[in-house]
């Protein structure tokens, strides 16, 4: 009976120890924000607790909205939003918030012709698309941009996002630094009050409306165009080159553009020669003082390794990598992260 | 012996009683906070446009210019189109099922229907979005507005998504609603209010139409407002079909939008103090819109009462 006893509490002690070392181990993360960049984040997240099985990260695809405000209330040990915070929003924050780019994307037109050919789109083609003034596929406009190609003669229907999202601020701020009548009439948000067209909510949404609705065009975040094999066009950049979304092509956005220190900066329209022009930054936001050592060191080294390792990760998921120069930059912003 | 069981049982009615006031009490308190809550969220934005929130047209999260009227007339619209459908399909499978179909017929019909009540609303969005959407653009739309396009809610759009087709799915989801309580109210209906009917040399038509239907009609109008309020709040499905513009144009082939679905897509992503509490007032003008409906059901099921006590 003693012996038995005493064995019930030998496992108890043993059960407790057990599970003590391991909620001592492992240091859970939480944050919030952004549903643009949640794909590669989850893979992220558990690439990185593979590697380094002391942190586990728990993310809450919120919207980057939520994110900022989750981060201002201090309910999270970091945010992400595919928009920079607003002047106004860093004051209301806890203490200082640091932005570093964890990736970048793109938005391309995605359409549905007859025959689906490649298509290039000006910038005062699409920006007259979206506000209505273009209405007909065979307009002179398009059609210039467009030797060769027989379009329609049929009105566009055009396709935007209903929810508020990263994407519909990109190609926003894209349409207000192509036409001064779109910064005027429309402008930048994550939702607008769109001058024609369908809302559809997600990019699934989009993408079914344009699939559903014959001489239509959307705009959707390129991953999504890309495994769904729809057809895109290719976009004029500042210097007048037609260039098309991809990976090396965002990447080069960023490569040219000037990064202030903060990284708090919109890179559509980006000068050069290969420069995608509808291309963004994701942001994670983290306060510069840390008050949690262990949280704090933590979130510096996902962060390095975000920029080294987890770069990898950006191309197959249809994201573009951030360029080397802007990793440099990062890296040294990483310091001024106050631990203790 | 006989007294002190009779005090246990004051006791434990007095208990009883308490707890059910308590517990009908609650819903009270929680009625009245989820309105308090509303409102407070949304002072910023009942500051900033008060009334007039609810006759403007205007819908600028950049310019933060906010009116909910294109969204009220889309929640009433799509509504409207769906009760229309719904109600002659609904009520007429619950006759069918209960003065026609053989009992083996009728159970399996019933099941199905029922069926139709749990599937859910996002799998409704897409069949309405993959199937619906091109029927009603290739094949309906063109043929009904030939031939009625001179009346302006008729008019052609060459979109297929819409208040019509939205209206179409929310009808399908609606009529498991209003079959399924209508036809338990038929059931209740008292053999001898049929025998009386057929004895005075009625049709089947004469007695369905002069004594089952009037005996039944609070219990179907209950059914038909239950099926209105779930109309009045569906979201997802709405949302897919409806095309989400915020404007009000005089043909139902043309797209609109619903306050549930304009709070759906946009609240996660709405950063501006102001945005955030114009889409709560939305939600507080669907709740007052809805008490309201359901206060009118009331009444017309009190005045419906009382005709049907008269009569019989």
């Amino acid at each position: 009976m003693i012996k038995k006893q005493a064995s019930i509490m030998l496992m108890t002690a043993l059960i407790g120890l057990a599970t003590t070392a391991a909620w001592a181990k492992i240091q859970l993360i939480n944050g919030a924000g952004a549903t643009f960049p949640y794909p590669i984040y989850s893979k992220w997240f558990s690439e990185y607790a593979k590697a380094e099985g002391s942190v586990n990260f728990n993310y809450q695809s919120i919207g980057s909205g939520g994110g900022v405000k989750q981060l201002s209330a201090g309910t999270v040990d970091f945010g992400a939003s595919d928009a920079p915070m607003t002047d106004l929003e860093m004051q209301q924050a806890k203490g200082k918030v640091l932005h570093f780019p964890s990736v970048m994307g793109g938005v391309v037109p995605s359409y549905n012709l007859p025959g689906n050919p490649k298509l290039n789109f000006s910038q005062a083609a699409l920006a007259g698309i979206f506000l209505g003034k273009i209405d007909r596929w065979n307009h002179a406009l398009l059609a210039k941009d467009n030797p060769g190609v027989t379009l329609p003669d049929a009105p566009i229907a055009v396709v935007h996002r209903s929810d508020g999202s990263g994407t519909t601020y990109v190609f926003t701020d894209f349409l207000s630094k192509a036409s001064a009548e779109w910064k005027s009439r429309v402008g930048t948000n994550k939702a607008v009050s769109w001058p024609v067209g369908l809302g559809g909510k997600g990019n699934e949404g989009v993408a079914g409306l344009v699939k559903q609705t014959p001489n239509s065009i959307g705009y959707l975040e390129l991953g999504y165009a890309q495994h769904n094999n729809l057809a895109f066009g290719m976009v004029q950049n500042k210097e007048g080159k037609f260039v098309d979304c991809s990976a090396d092509t965002v990447s080069s956005a960023a490569a040219s553009a000037k990064i202030p220190a903060d990284f708090r900066v919109s890179i559509t329209n980006a000068p050069g020669a290969d420069s995608y022009p509808i291309s963004t930054f994701t942001w994670i936001l983290v306060y510069q003082k840390q008050e949690n050592q262990v949280t704090g060191e933590a979130l510096v080294s996902f962060l390095k390794w975000m920029l080294s390792e987890g770069q990898k990760f950006a191309e197959p998921l249809g994201y573009a990598p951030l360029p080397a120069e802007v990793v440099r930059m990062e890296e040294d912003a990483l310091k001024q992260i106050q631990i203790g | 012996m006989r007294s002190s069981r009779s005090r246990s049982g004051n006791w434990g009615d007095r208990l009883f009683g308490g707890a059910s006031l308590g517990f009908a009490l609650l819903i009270l308190v929680l009625v009245a906070v989820l309105v308090g809550e509303l409102a407070w969220n949304s002072r910023l934005a009942l500051r900033a446009f008060g009334p007039a929130f609810l006759w403007s047209q205007n819908w600028d999260p950049v310019q933060e210019l906010f009116g909910a009227l294109p969204f009220i007339y889309g929640t009433l619209a799509t509504s409207v189109v769906a009760l229309l459908i719904s109600i002659p399909l609904g009520l007429g499978t619950a006759i069918f099922l209960v003065e026609l179909a053989p009992p083996r017929v009728s159970e399996t019909i019933s099941f199905l229907v029922e069926l139709l009540a749990a599937i859910p609303s996002v799998i409704y969005g897409l069949v309405g979005l993959f199937v619906v959407v091109p029927w009603v653009r290739t094949a309906f739309c063109p043929s009904v507005s030939a031939a009625l396009g001179w009346i302006p809610i008729f008019q052609a759009s060459p979109y297929g998504v819409g208040i019509f087709t939205a209206g179409i799915i929310l009808a399908v989801m609606i009529v498991p609603f209003i079959t399924t309580v209508s036809r338990e109210v038929l059931l209740m209906v008292p053999r001898s209010q049929r025998e009386a009917a057929l004895a005075l040399g009625a049709t089947h038509w004469e007695m369905v139409s002069t004594a089952i239907l009037p005996y039944a009609r609070s219990g179907i109008a209950g059914s038909i407002f239950l099926a209105l309020a779930r109309a009045l709040g569906e979201t997802m499905a709405v949302t897919m079909v409806i095309g989400n513009r915020p404007e009000i144009r005089a043909s139902l082939f043309e797209p609109g939008y619903t306050m549930a679905a304009v709070l759906a897509n946009e609240f996660s992503e709405a950063t501006s103090d102001l945005h955030l509490h114009a889409l709560i007032e939305i939600g507080l003008v669907l709740f007052v819109i809805t008490i309201i409906v359901n206060g009118l059901a009331r009444l017309l099921l009190l005045k419906l009462g009382r005709t049907t006590e008269g009569r019989s």
